[in-house]
Order: structure tokens, then C-alpha cells, then sequence
């Protein structure tokens, strides 16, 4: 019988949530690395049982972990992240040139095919690439070198490379995004790379059309269509139908547009789900309302979804990593919230529950569904 | 012989209980002593001082013999009673945050 194990990074540990494909029952394993900053932890698409997970603290730095039995023991591996050659400046928050530092690994993405070849998406800005399982890392420096770098700026999170997506009909096609840099994709198993920003329009930097410095928050892939996007940005839904060529804005009617994750419905390329967020300095909910929104026309025409999400007084945030889908049939949506909560539906989002109610502030969400 | 206390989130990741101690060749520096506990422990490496440019992290700090020996030269001679296992290496995690 089919089963699902959901990965949950939080700012105290990581924790595996196991079910059968009823998904109405679950064993909670963890801490993990108890105390420490879990960013992300992804399992492999080739080898299930294979994890990485990255781990960090202000104190202590960056640590990274992998597994060969699904979370149940873990190894630490290399933890080594050099850019390549002199890194150079970018710019700080105030526009002056800031030194290029190593801060944390936001995103794991393993390879499609391959256990021991994963991507790691970092702060500052770069994306860097293990062939051997994790104990050694090598920069893709096309990215940064590709010649807008020195004008990137952070967002308020730091300036974190924060989406990686494997093209699966296309091994050199890689896309990412950074706050508060952009969309790049790269069609050369990246050693170039292109901003893919044309049509996103951002009020909140001088030039609200700009080839880079927009704030984009996550993207998301259907991979039966590997040429659609899906974007949520610091405000605005956006889509893409040309690999990110270009962009057209898909809000419709959302109570708001600001909001950090997107995900895509695993067997429906148009279904698709955001959670609105009030503003950007409101982190919460508009009216203390929780709602998952899912359009199934690929964008502009949203429906509230409420059924066992709390619908008075909260005010969580839903950070841009912690929304993840199953492919059970039917499918099954899941996120967390910085108030510790997992939620989960089995049903496409027509009704949820929490898996847990009080976790630590939950970092990002991934799901496996296992045979 | 030289002692080594490790702050508990490093003991956990060294997956040591206790003190650390270690045989360290030559004279006994905050350099030689780090090296060799990253040679026996190198899950270590790169959270004590960074991997590159060798400097402490900023929220790690070593004390011995009721000294704060942090900003010390790293090459610097360690006291004699850390020299000759009487007095423990303290590796501490800065206080910070609420």
C-alpha cells in the first residue's frame, strides 16, 4: 500500500511525518538535530530513502546532513561552501557594495536521476552542486558571473537563493529564483544563465520593470509542463507559458497577492494554490482568516478554501519553502505555519487538519509519496 | 594530553559525551589544538572558525584557566595547566538571544 513521509524543517529541529495513503493517521519522528536551524530537508526522486537535509545556527554555521534509510539515521557531510575566484561585492540593503558571504543553505534539490547528485540553493545568492552524495560542493559561477550580481540586493530574509527547478524533460535546464534578485533559468546545465523577469512589475524598486532586483518568492512547475511557471512574488501571482520568457500576472481575485509559497496540484497542471498573506508588513492572513486559495484555471480565478483551517484570530505566516503536494490519488496538499502548525488535506484542499499543532516555526515542507 | 569541553550542540554533532581529549603534537595553541580535534572529529570542521580563512566564528568563544582567550593570536602558547591536561580547553557558544 502506498504511504506518504512528510519532511518538516523547523527553527528547532526537523521531524518525518509518516502516514498509509488514508493520511488520516500519523507517526512523528523526531527532533532530528535538535536546536539547530533545519532550512530544508528534501529526499531524492531516484532513491527515496535517500535525504538531505541542510542544518544551521548562528552559532556554529552550516552543517549538512544526508540519509540512506528515510530519515531514520543521518550522517553529517560536507559542509565546505567556497564561491568560485574572488566573490566580489553586491549590494547591501542601503545600495553600498557588500562583500559576498556565506550565511546558509536554504534549498536542497536532488537530482531526478541521480542519489548522489544534489543542488544547493545559498545565502548570499549562488547555487552550488554535490556529485558525490554531499561531501563535496562546487559552485555553478555562470550565475553570479552572468554580469547583473553586483546590483543584487537582499530581501528581508537575506539575500537567498530559495527555488531550484530541475526541468524534467531537459537535464540542461535548470531554473532558479532569489530574493531579491529574480528568476534565472539556465539551458546549459548551468554555465550560463538568463534573468527571466520580462512582465514582472515590482513598485518597490526604482524601476518597477527592471531585467533584475525584483523579490520573488517561490516558483513552482508542473512536471507534465515543464514550460509552465508558476510565481508567487512579493506581491503578485504571475505566470509563465514560455519557460519564463515572459510573464503575465494571475491574481484575479485573491484578497490579496502578497504571499510566499505556490505549489501546483500533482495530477491537474492548471490547479494551483497559494495562502494570502495581508502585506509585507503584514506577515498574517487578511482578517485573521487562514485560507488556502486554489484556482483550477491556472490563475485568476480563485476559491477560498476554509474547511478545518482556523477562521478567527490567527495570525501565522506561511513561509516560502513549506507548502509541498502528494500524488496519491487524490492528491494531498500540505503546509506549515510559523506557529508550529502542519495541516494537511487528502483531498485537494477541499477540507484540512492539523498533522500537528505545536511545532516549532515550520521552515519549509516536502512531501514523499512512497510505492 | 589536553582536555577539550565542547559546547553540547558540537558534542552532539563530534557525537561525544564528556570531555574531548586529545594528543596534540607540538607546543599547545588554540591552531594546534583545533586542528587535531577536527582531525579526529571533522564533522567539526567549519563551526568552530571558518574553513577558509581559519578565523574563529564570531559566536564561539575559547576560555581556559578563568581567561577569555578568544581574541588570543592563534598561534599563541596555551596556559600550562591546558598544556599539561590540569585545566580543560573551553570551546563556549556566546550567550545570545532570549
Amino acid at each position: 500500500m502506498s504511504s506518504v513521509r512528510v519532511l518538516v524543517g523547523t527553527r528547532k529541529g526537523a521531524f518525518v511525518l509518516s502516514a498509509d495513503a488514508k493520511r488520516d493517521r500519523w507517526d512523528i519522528s523526531g527532533p532530528h538535530f535538535a536546536g539547530w536551524e533545519i532550512y530544508h530537508v528534501k529526499g531524492s526522486p531516484a532513491d527515496p530513502n535517500r535525504l538531505y537535509a541542510s542544518q544551521s545556527s548562528g552559532w556554529y554555521g552550516q552543517m549538512m546532513q544526508r540519509s540512506n534509510d528515510g530519515g531514520k539515521t543521518w550522517e553529517p557531510v560536507g559542509n565546505k561552501f567556497v564561491y568560485d575566484g574572488v566573490p566580489g561585492t553586491h549590494q547591501w540593503y542601503d545600495g553600498t557594495p557588500h562583500p559576498w558571504e556565506f550565511k546558509r543553505v536554504w534549498h536542497l534539490e536532488p537530482s531526478l536521476t541521480d542519489p548522489d547528485t544534489v543542488y544547493a540553493g545559498i545565502e548570499d545568492a549562488a547555487i552550488f552542486r554535490s556529485t558525490d552524495g554531499g561531501q563535496t560542493w562546487g559552485e555553478l559561477p555562470g550565475l553570479r558571473g552572468h554580469g547583473s550580481g553586483p546590483h543584487w540586493q537582499p530581501g528581508a530574509g537575506g539575500m537567498c537563493l530559495h527555488t531550484i527547478i530541475l526541468d524534467p524533460g531537459n537535464p540542461a535546464r535548470i531554473f532558479i529564483a532569489i530574493s531579491a534578485a529574480g528568476a534565472f533559468r539556465t539551458d546549459d546545465a548551468g554555465a550560463t544563465w538568463r534573468p527571466i523577469n520580462q512582465g514582472l512589475r515590482s513598485q518597490t524598486i526604482p524601476d518597477p520593470t527592471a531585467e533584475v532586483g525584483h523579490c520573488v518568492h517561490h516558483v513552482a512547475m508542473h512536471p507534465s509542463r515543464p514550460g509552465v511557471l508558476f510565481m508567487q512574488k512579493h506581491w503578485d501571482v504571475m505566470r509563465s507559458d514560455n519557460a519564463g520568457d515572459s510573464w503575465q500576472e494571475v491574481s484575479g481575485n485573491l484578497p490579496t497577492d502578497f504571499g510566499f509559497v505556490i505549489d501546483v496540484h500533482a495530477h491537474e497542471p492548471e490547479t494551483i494554490y497559494v495562502v494570502p498573506i495581508t502585506s509585507d508588513s503584514l506577515h498574517f492572513p487578511p482578517e485573521g482568516k487562514l485560507r488556502v486559495y486554489r484556482s483550477r484555471t491556472g490563475g485568476n480565478e480563485w476559491e477560498g478554501l476554509t474547511k478545518g483551517l482556523p477562521q478567527s484570530d490567527c495570525y501565522v505566516n506561511v513561509f516560502r519553502d513549506a507548502m509541498a503536494v502528494d500524488s496519491l490519488d487524490a492528491c494531498g496538499v500540505y503546509f506549515g505555519t510559523s506557529g508550529g502548525q502542519v495541516y494537511a488535506s487528502a483531498d485537494a484542499g477541499d477540507n484540512w487538519s492539523p498533522i500537528v499543532r505545536d511545532f516549532p516555526p515550520v521552515l519549509s515542507v516536502e512531501v514523499q509519496t512512497l510505492p | 594530553m589536553i582536555r577539550v569541553v565542547l559546547p553540547a550542540h558540537l558534542r552532539t554533532i563530534a557525537r561525544v559525551d564528556g570531555e574531548v581529549q586529545l594528543d596534540v603534537e607540538g607546543q599547545a595553541t588554540q591552531r594546534s589544538v583545533l586542528d587535531a580535534l577536527e582531525a579526529r572529529y571533522p564533522a567539526l570542521r567549519g563551526t568552530l572558525r571558518d574553513h577558509v580563512t581559519q578565523q574563529r566564528r564570531p559566536f564561539v568563544r575559547f576560555f581556559a584557566c578563568e581567561q577569555d582567550l578568544s581574541h588570543e593570536p592563534p598561534d599563541a602558547p596555551l596556559p600550562d595547566a591546558v598544556a599539561s591536561g590540569a585545566e580543560p580547553f573551553l570551546v563556549v557558544g556566546a550567550i545570545a538571544g532570549g
